[in-house]
């Protein structure tokens, strides 16, 4: 297998952005939004979560090595890029360069939200309401996490075209035209479950 | 008499692969439905800069004049195509013409377009039909697939793709838009098929198909209009099958 190394990397890389990164993205955020409906449904929600069994185990093989993986290799993917929207500013130009903008927008968001939530659980923090409150009153935090999430959710989203074509599933330009529109509405119906608990956690509303 | 109307040149020149590149500016006389390559023309004849210095010639590429050969590419205006099929008309001036930057320079607009032709190997790009006795006639094709395939074979290794391409530059190996699509002809060809692996086992190599990374400039700027992102995705699912099929599958050639 060692003669075909890269392009194995590279549809393991494709794979894993949305097996499982994000289907655990979505559930991530879907799990979250109960906090929309209150206090209660979040925290009871959250340490349904917390208290999955195996939950260390689980947590490492759907989510910290996928994401370390696609990270790596995905800082690698864009550093080899010359972009060039200036001189070829045809949209699909724009998204590619978006999605490696994005790409390292989420890189440091992620590492730090994971630093200020899971990070500080497993120091001894607890894990409810109250700590999100905390940390998305703060206005700053705010639109750090709003970037942060759209940011992510472009990603995936425009990301999940790009795995549609890079596997081969969409060829013709008229199934790449379709996907980009259905892409689109996944951007937005995401990223607005996500922008919506951030509000509640930040307004209370 | 009104005064002679003039086309302005800004070009980017290097005398020679590793001296340094530096602008001239050339004003020629206009002539109607006139082309780039016959402005360069005018230079030639008198290679006299715009302050009235005396140069050498502006030195480029070309053959056919009617866009098939694909020698004559070069970035007019920021944007890579053929300099023989570009009129001066429909560009902004003054018209300014670069070498492609993705190949090295060998002189002025004129460049190495070697890596193109290593592709070509790499990927096999034709079909073998050589032996050592009269192997009979091949298998017939489709006259529709073959119209199809006729698109496809238009290409003429032209090098703008690959100068569109983001992800085809100094710090990478990807070969480039063009030779992902034209194992996807040789493998429809009937004769070609026999091969089919071969080539893409060559396209999961490093550097391969996987370079791609789905900007789509080369279907955009491609001067023969062939559909290289379609091409591409229909290399990415044959690989991908490929890839399985090698994995998971039995001990087929
Ligand atoms: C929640 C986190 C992430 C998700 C859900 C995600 C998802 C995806 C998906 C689905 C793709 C499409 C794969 C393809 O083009 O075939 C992708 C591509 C990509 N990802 Fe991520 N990703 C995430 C994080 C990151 C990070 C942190 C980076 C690193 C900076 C990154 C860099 C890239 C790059 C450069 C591509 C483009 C690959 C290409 O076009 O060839 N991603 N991502
Ligand atoms: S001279 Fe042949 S394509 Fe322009």
């Amino acid at each position: 297998m060692a003669e075909h190394r890269e392009f194995m990397y590279r549809r393991l890389h494709s794979l894993l952005g949305v097996v499982p990164i994000g289907i655990f993205l979505i559930q991530h955020l879907v799990v979250n939004h109960f906090a929309v409906y209150g206090e209660e449904s979040f925290n009871k929600a959250a340490n349904f979560m917390d208290n999955l069994p195996f939950k260390l185990v689980l947590e490492t093989v759907i989510i910290y090595l996928p994401i370390l993986f696609h990270a790596i290799l995905g800082v690698y993917i864009v550093f080899t890029a010359r972009n060039n929207v200036n001189r070829y500013g045809f949209l699909r130009n724009w998204l590619f360069f978006v999605q490696r903008i994005t790409g390292i927008i989420t890189l440091v968001f992620i590492a730090w939200h994971v630093w200020q939530t899971r990070i500080q659980i497993a120091l001894g923090a607890e894990l409810n309401f109250g700590m999100m409150e905390d940390i998305l009153t703060n206005p700053f935090m705010f639109w750090f996490y709003i970037v942060g999430v759209i940011s992510t959710v472009f990603h995936f989203s425009n990301g999940l075209w790009g795995f549609l074509v890079s596997w081969g599933f969409a060829q013709s330009p008229k199934s790449q035209k379709i996907i980009t529109y259905a892409t689109l509405v996944v951007f937005i119906v995401v990223s607005y479950i996500g922008v919506r608990t951030l509000i509640t956690f930040a307004y209370g509303i | 008499m009104a005064e002679q109307k003039t086309v302005t040149f800004i070009i980017t020149r290097q005398d020679s692969p590793d001296s340094a590149p530096y602008q001239e500016t050339f004003h020629v006389p206009y002539r109607k439905n006139m082309n780039v390559i016959s402005g360069l023309m005018e230079i030639q004849k008198n290679p006299v800069t715009a302050n009235g210095q005396k140069t050498s010639p502006v030195h480029w590429e070309m053959n056919c004049l009617e866009e098939v050969c694909g020698a004559c590419s070069m970035v007019i205006n920021g944007t890579a195509r053929q300099s023989c099929a570009t009129l001066v008309d429909e560009l902004e001036q003054p018209i300014r013409l670069e070498p492609m930057s993705t190949f090295p320079v060998v002189r002025d607009l004129i460049v190495d377009r070697e890596r193109m032709f290593d592709a070509l190997k790499r990927i096999k790009a034709w079909i073998p039909i050589d032996g050592t006795y009269d192997l009979g006639p091949g298998p017939r094709m489709p006259e529709k697939k073959r119209q199809w395939a006729y698109e496809l074979s238009k290409c003429m290794t032209c090098g703008v793709c690959l100068e569109a391409c983001p992800n085809v530059n100094d710090k990478s190996d990807f070969i480039g838009p063009a030779f992902l699509s034209l194992p996807r002809l040789y493998n429809a060809h009937p004769t070609g098929e026999m091969n089919k692996g071969e080539r893409l086992d060559a396209l999961m190599e490093d550097g391969g198909i996987t370079g791609c990374g789905n900007s789509q400039n080369c279907v955009q700027v491609c001067p023969k209009g062939i559909p290289l992102t379609t091409s591409i995705a229909a290399m990415n699912r044959e690989t991908s099958i490929h890839a399985f099929r090698n994995f998971f599958g039995s001990d087929h050639a």
